[in-house]
C-alpha cells in the first residue's frame, strides 16, 4: 500500500501523487530551470555579501542535485570560492509519519565545516505545504546552530499551511490543489522539466496522506 | 517487513538491507551534539526481560529513547512474573498499558513467537533472544558490523565468507545469524565439535567444519560463540583445556586469517575459553564496535516497524539512493518525489 | 430393559441388516427383523461397529478434577464410541493400591456411560523403585490386567524385569512408556530438523527404541507380555515387527495423533501441540499407518490428555504435555486408515475394539457382533464431516491439536450393554 515509494522503474504503473501523463505540461524547460539556478546563485551572493560562509543543504531527494548545482554556480561567481554542499534528510522529523507505512531514510550529509555560525541554504524542489521545511528547521536545530537559515526552492506553487516563505525562488507557479507538479533534474530523471498536471487517479486510495 | 521480528528468517533480503541502511544513516545520530531524534514520540516501547541480560536492555533502551519513544522496563525478577503470573497475563497488562512495541527476552525458545501470535497484545513484538531458538537483532548488528568492515557499509554480503564457532546448539546467535548471512548471500562455516551441532544441522543454509584451522584462511571474518563451562559437566567435550585447544582462536590461528579478516565476538566472552585475551584485544577485534552498532540497529529495527502506522515496506535494490544516478536510471526510492511535499 | 431394532446397518462395513438388541445383548440379526416394543434406530448408509475399547486415557481423578473426572472423560469416550475405556494410573494419588483402582472403576460404573477399567500403577507412587501391590489390584472389584507407569517408563531393567515376571501369576501385562530418561531430559519436542531450527531441546526416537528393544527381549526371556504404549517412530516399528516374528507375546498401539500430525506444527510454538512421546515425522508417521494396518501395531490407543487451558495458554517450554483424544479418535482413524484404503472397517473394529479388548483381557467388549453377544456397540455415519470446534467437546479440557479441522464420520449411537450412552450423536 506504499504507493509512491516503490520507485522502482519510474516509468511503471501510475502512482498516486503521479502526475498524470496525458495531461501533463512543462512550465520550465531546462533553459528555464538553468536561468532560475544561476539567478538564485547571483542573489544569495548579493544578500548574503559573498558565499565565505554560506552552507547549501539540499533536502533529498531532488534538492540535493539543486544545491550541487547552486554550488556549482557560487563557485565560478565567487571565483572558485569552494561553497561546502550538503544534505538534510528530514524523514525522521516529519509529521506526517503515523500516516503511512514507515519511511526509508535519505542520506544526510553536513559538511565538515559544520553548520555553527553558518549561513545555511535549504534548498528544495517545490515549496507548497511548508511542513517540509518547517521539519527541515527541526532538523538543523539538532545539528547546530546557524547565524541564519535561507529557503531557496525552484518552485514555489502557494498553498501554505504554515508560516514559511522562500527566501529565492525559482519560479512562482499558481497551482490549484488538485494539480500536481513535478521536478525532473538529469540526475535522476535524465533530463531537466519542471511539469504540471492532474494527479494520476490512485486506485490504492492512499487517501489518509492527502490533503 | 513483517509487523513483528521473531526470527531473522522472517526478513528478506531487501527488509535486511533496509534495516542495514537505515541504521547506517542513524550511526551518524551518535556524532551529533543532540542524540535525539522526535520520530517516535507518544509511542510506548516495553522491554520485557525475563532473563537477566543487561546489555541488550540498555542497547534497546537507549535505541527506544534516543528515537524519543516512552521505555518501559519489565523486568521478571522482582515483579508478578516471579510470583507465577504467566506471560499470557503479562501481555493482556502491556496491552493495557498501550504497549506499541514489546521487546522481548525469554529463557523460553518461542516465547516470542508465541506472545506475537496468541492475539493477547496488538503491539509489534521484537525478539531480543529466547531460548536456544534466535536473536535476529545480533545477526542485524553483526551483518552490520561486517558489511561496514567487509563491504564498505552498502549492499549486501554475497560471497563473503563467515565461519561461526562454538556452541551452535545452545546458541540462538548462531541461528539467527545462519539465517540472515544467508539471505545476504554470506557463505556461512559452522565450526564446533559434533556434540555441540544441532541434530538436523546439515539441512542449514552453511557447510560444518569439526575442524577450525580449515576454514580460517579463507574466511572474512570468524565469529566466536560464548561456551559456558558447564557444558562440560553434561560432557558435550572433555575439558575446558581440551576445547580451547581445539576450537579456540588464539594467537595462531588468528594469523591464519586473511589480512582483511576481522574477528567477531556477541559477548559476554569467556576469555581464555573460546577467544584468548590478545585476540579479544586485537585490532581485528570489532566486539566494542558491534555493542556500538547494536544501538544503531535497534534504533532501526524500531523506527521501521513503529515509525508509521504499519511496517516499513522494502523495496528491491535497496533505499539510500540519494548519490544522483546516472541519465535514464531509476529514480530514487525515497517517498518524496519532486511533487511532494510533508502532507501533501 | 429397552429393547432397540436397529434398522439397515452395515455390521463392520458390510451389506446392511438389522440388528435387535434386548435385555443387554445383541438378539437379532438379520434382513427385514421386526419388534413391536422396539425403539427404531434408522441407520441406513452407517457401519455397525463393536464398541470401541481404549487401552490409554488419563481421566485425572481423583487429584486433578479440573482438567477432567471420571464421569466426564465417560462422556467424551461414550460420544467418541467407546464402551471401555483404561484410565492410566498417573492420578494424585496414584493408582497403586486397591482402594484407588476400585475408587476410579466406581466412579466410571456410577456414570453409566462407559465401563472405566483402571490401570494399576508398576511402581509405589510411579517412581520406579519398588513394586506396587499388582497382586491385591488385580484382586480387587476393578480386576486390574494393565500395569503402567505411563507418562514415566520403567527404567530400571530390573523393575522391568521382575513386573514382567510378576503380572503373568494374573495374565496381566505391563504397559510401556518407552522413553529413555536420561536421553530425554528437558526434552520438548521430536529431536530432528525442526527441534534443531526452533532451539527446542529434542525428544530422539532412539530414546523410545532402546527401551522397546530391551523390553521386547526381556518379555521374550521371561515369558511374560507386553505391550507398549503409544509407538510414535519407525524405528520403534520395525523392533515390534522383529520382536512378532519371534513369536513373543508383544503387542503395542498407537494414537491417532501419531497417525497424522507432524512435528511440522511445532513451528507455530502452540504447546497444543505438545505431547509425549512427541509428534514426529511424516516418514514416521507413514510408517505407523503401515504398522497398524499389517498388525505389528495391535491397537489404537488415545492416550487423552486433558489439561486445563492455563497449561497451555503459555510458552511452550513450561506447557504441560498431551492431547485430547476420545472424541476425535475414530475420526482420525477413519482419515488416516479407512478413507486412505489402508483399513477397512473390519479392520477398524479389529484395531480398536477387537484387539484392545483382548490385551486389556476385557470380558464382553471387543465381542463379535453376533447374536447372544452383549450390545457393545456404535454406530457410524462414515459420509458425515464435522468442524472441530472445542467448546463442543464434552470433556472438561479444550486442548484438541484439531480445532477447526474438518473431519470425516460421525458417531451417532453408542450402545453399553444395550443402553445407549449416545443418540443422534448426543448424550442419551
Amino acid at each position: 500500500m506504499t504507493a509512491p515509494r516503490n520507485t522502482s522503474g519510474g516509468t511503471s504503473a501510475a502512482r498516486p501523487k503521479d502526475l498524470d501523463p496525458a495531461t501533463a505540461r512543462a512550465v520550465l524547460d531546462p533553459s528555464d530551470i538553468n536561468r532560475a539556478l544561476t539567478r538564485i546563485a547571483h542573489e544569495i551572493v548579493e544578500r548574503a555579501k559573498g558565499a565565505d560562509d554560506v552552507v547549501l543543504l539540499g533536502i533529498p531527494t531532488r534538492g540535493v542535485a539543486l544545491a550541487r548545482r547552486l554550488g556549482e554556480r557560487l563557485a565560478s561567481i565567487e571565483d572558485g570560492a569552494k561553497v561546502p554542499v550538503g544534505a538534510l534528510d528530514i524523514t525522521m522529523y516529519r509529521d506526517d509519519l503515523r500516516l503511512g507505512p514507515a519511511r526509508a531514510l535519505e542520506r544526510t550529509e553536513i559538511p565538515a565545516e559544520g553548520i555553527d555560525g553558518k549561513l545555511v541554504v535549504l534548498v528544495d524542489d517545490v515549496l507548497y505545504s511548508g511542513r517540509t521545511i518547517r521539519a527541515a528547521l527541526d532538523a538543523l536545530n539538532d545539528i547546530g546552530r546557524p547565524r541564519a537559515v535561507q529557503l531557496a526552492v525552484l518552485v514555489d506553487r502557494g498553498h501554505r499551511e504554515l508560516p514559511i516563505r522562500a527566501d529565492y525562488v525559482g519560479k512562482n507557479l499558481p497551482t490549484s490543489q488538485r494539480e500536481t507538479v513535478k521536478v525532473h533534474l538529469a540526475e535522476y530523471d535524465g533530463r531537466d522539466a519542471v511539469l504540471l498536471g492532474t494527479r494520476a487517479a490512485d486506485p490504492a486510495a492512499h487517501t489518509d496522506a492527502e490533503k | 517487513m513483517k509487523r513483528h521480528l521473531i526470527s531473522a528468517a522472517d526478513l528478506t533480503r531487501d527488509d535486511a538491507i533496509l534495516i542495514l541502511d537505515t541504521a547506517e544513516e542513524l550511526a551518524h545520530i551518535a556524532e551529533r551534539p543532540i542524540k535525539k531524534l522526535p520520530t517516535l514520540r507518544g509511542r510506548t516501547v516495553v522491554n520485557l526481560f525475563f532473563e537477566d541480560s543487561t546489555r541488550t536492555r540498555i542497547s534497546f533502551e537507549a535505541a527506544a529513547k534516543r528515537l524519543s519513544a516512552d521505555v518501559i522496563n519489565f523486568s521478571a525478577k522482582g515483579s508478578s512474573v516471579s510470583k507465577g503470573e504467566s506471560l499470557k497475563d503479562t501481555a493482556l497488562t502491556l496491552q493495557a498499558m498501550g504497549a506499541d512495541a514489546v521487546v522481548i527476552r525469554h529463557h523460553a525458545s518461542g516465547a516470542p513467537h508465541r506472545l506475537a501470535g496468541s492475539g493477547w497484545l496488538r503491539g509489534s513484538v521484537v525478539n531480543a533472544g529466547d531460548g536456544t531458538h534466535e536473536h535476529p537483532t545480533q545477526a542485524l548488528l553483526d551483518a552490520f558490523t561486517m558489511r561496514r568492515r567487509l563491504a564498505g557499509g552498502r549492499g549486501d554480503l554475497e560471497g563473503r565468507r563467515i565461519t561461526l564457532v562454538g556452541d551452535v546448539l545452545h546458541s540462538r546467535v548462531a541461528r539467527s545469524n545462519v539465517l540472515l548471512l544467508a539471505t545476504l548471500g554470506a557463505e556461512v562455516t559452522l565450526v564446533a565439535p559434533p556434540t555441540l551441532l544441532p541434530i538436523g544441522v546439515e539441512t542449514w543454509p552453511c557447510t560444518v567444519s569439526y575442524d577450525l584451522d580449515a576454514p580460517l584462511p579463507k574466511s572474512d571474518a570468524v565469529m566466536m560463540l560464548r561456551v559456558q563451562r558447564e557444558r562440560m559437566n553434561a560432557a558435550f567435550f572433555p575439558t575446558e583445556r581440551e576445547y580451547s585447544r581445539r576450537y579456540g582462536l588464539d594467537l595462531r590461528r588468528m594469523a591464519m586469517l586473511p589480512e582483511h579478516a576481522i574477528v567477531m565476538h556477541p559477548g559476554p566472552m569467556n576469555r581464555g575459553m573460546e577467544i584468548a585475551a590478545d585476540v579479544a584485544d586485537s585490532t581485528r577485534s570489532t566486539i566494542v564496535e558491534q555493542v556500538t552498532n547494536g544501538v544503531s540497529v535497534r534504533m532501526a529495527v524500531l523506527y521501521l516497524l513503529l515509525g508509521g502506522n504499519e511496517p516499513a515496506q522494502s523495496t528491491p535494490g535497496g533505499v539510500t539512493a540519494n548519490t544522483p544516478s546516472t541519465p535514464g536510471a531509476a529514480t530514487a526510492s525515497n517517498g518524496r518525489t519532486g511533487t511532494e511535499e510533508i502532507a501533501q | 430393559m429397552s429393547t432397540y431394532l436397529i434398522k439397515d446397518a452395515r455390521i463392520l462395513g458390510g451389506d446392511a441388516q438389522d440388528v435387535l438388541i434386548r435385555d443387554g445383548l445383541i438378539a437379532g440379526i438379520g434382513a427385514g427383523l421386526a419388534a413391536e416394543d422396539a425403539t427404531v434406530v434408522e441407520a441406513a448408509g452407517q457401519i455397525l461397529l463393536p464398541g470401541l475399547v481404549d487401552l490409554h486415557t488419563h481421566l485425572r481423578e481423583p487429584g486433578r478434577e479440573d482438567a477432567e473426572t471420571v464421569a466426564t472423560g465417560a462422556n467424551a469416550a461414550a460420544l467418541g464410541g467407546f464402551t471401555a475405556v483404561h484410565a492410566m494410573a498417573n492420578t494424585d494419588p496414584v493408582a497403586d493400591t486397591a482402594g484407588t483402582v476400585e475408587q476410579v472403576w466406581r466412579l466410571g460404573q456410577e456414570s453409566g456411560r462407559c465401563d472405566v477399567h483402571p490401570v494399576g500403577a508398576v511402581t509405589v507412587g510411579l517412581a520406579g523403585k519398588r513394586l506396587a501391590e499388582l497382586g491385591a489390584m488385580a484382586d480387587s472389584a476393578a480386576r486390574v490386567r494393565v500395569f503402567s507407569d505411563d507418562g514415566k517408563c520403567v527404567d530400571d531393567a530390573v523393575i522391568m524385569r521382575r513386573a514382567l515376571e510378576y503380572v503373568k501369576a494374573f495374565d496381566g501385562v505391563v504397559a510401556q512408556h518407552a522413553q529413555e530418561p536420561r536421553l530425554t531430559e528437558g526434552a520438548q519436542m521430536n529431536e530432528g530438523t525442526v527441534s534443531g531450527e526452533l532451539g527446542l531441546r529434542g525428544w530422539p526416537a532412539v530414546a523410545e527404541e532402546s527401551i522397546i528393544a530391551r523390553d521386547v527381549l526381556l518379555t521374550a526371556h521371561v515369558g511374560s507380555r507386553l505391550h507398549v504404549c503409544h509407538v510414535s517412530t519407525a524405528g520403534s516399528v520395525e523392533i515390534l515387527r522383529w520382536a512378532k516374528s519371534k513369536g513373543w507375546n508383544v503387542t503395542a498401539e498407537v494414537t491417532p495423533h501419531h497417525l497424522l500430525l507432524t512435528d511440522e506444527l511445532v513451528r507455530s510454538y502452540d504447546p497444543v501441540y505438545k505431547v509425549n512421546p512427541p509428534l514426529r515425522t511424516a516418514a514416521d508417521v507413514a510408517a505407523l499407518r503401515e504398522a497398524l494396518a499389517d498388525g505389528t501395531i495391535d491397537a489404537v490407543a488415545t492416550d487423552h490428555a486433558p489439561h486445563p487451558g492455563e497449561d497451555k495458554d503459555c510458552e511452550w517450554a513450561v506447557a504441560a504435555m498431551g492431547m485430547l483424544g476420545l472424541e476425535t479418535a475414530l475420526s482420525i482413524v477413519q482419515e488416516t486408515m479407512v478413507d486412505t484404503g489402508l483399513l477397512d472397517w473390519a479392520g477398524v473394529a479389529d484395531r480398536m475394539s477387537t484387539r484392545p479388548a483382548d490385551i486389556g483381557r476385557l470380558d464382553g467388549h471387543g465381542r463379535p457382533i453376533a447374536v447372544g453377544e452383549p450390545a457393545n456397540l456404535v454406530l457410524v455415519d462414515p459420509g458425515a464431516r464435522r468442524t472441530v470446534e472445542p467448546s463442543e467437546l464434552a470433556s472438561r479440557s479444550r486442548n484438541t491439536p484439531y480445532a477447526g479441522l474438518v473431519l470425516p464420520g460421525r458417531v451417532v449411537a453408542t450402545f453399553l450393554r444395550g443402553v445407549p450412552t449416545v443418540i443422534d450423536g448426543k448424550l442419551a
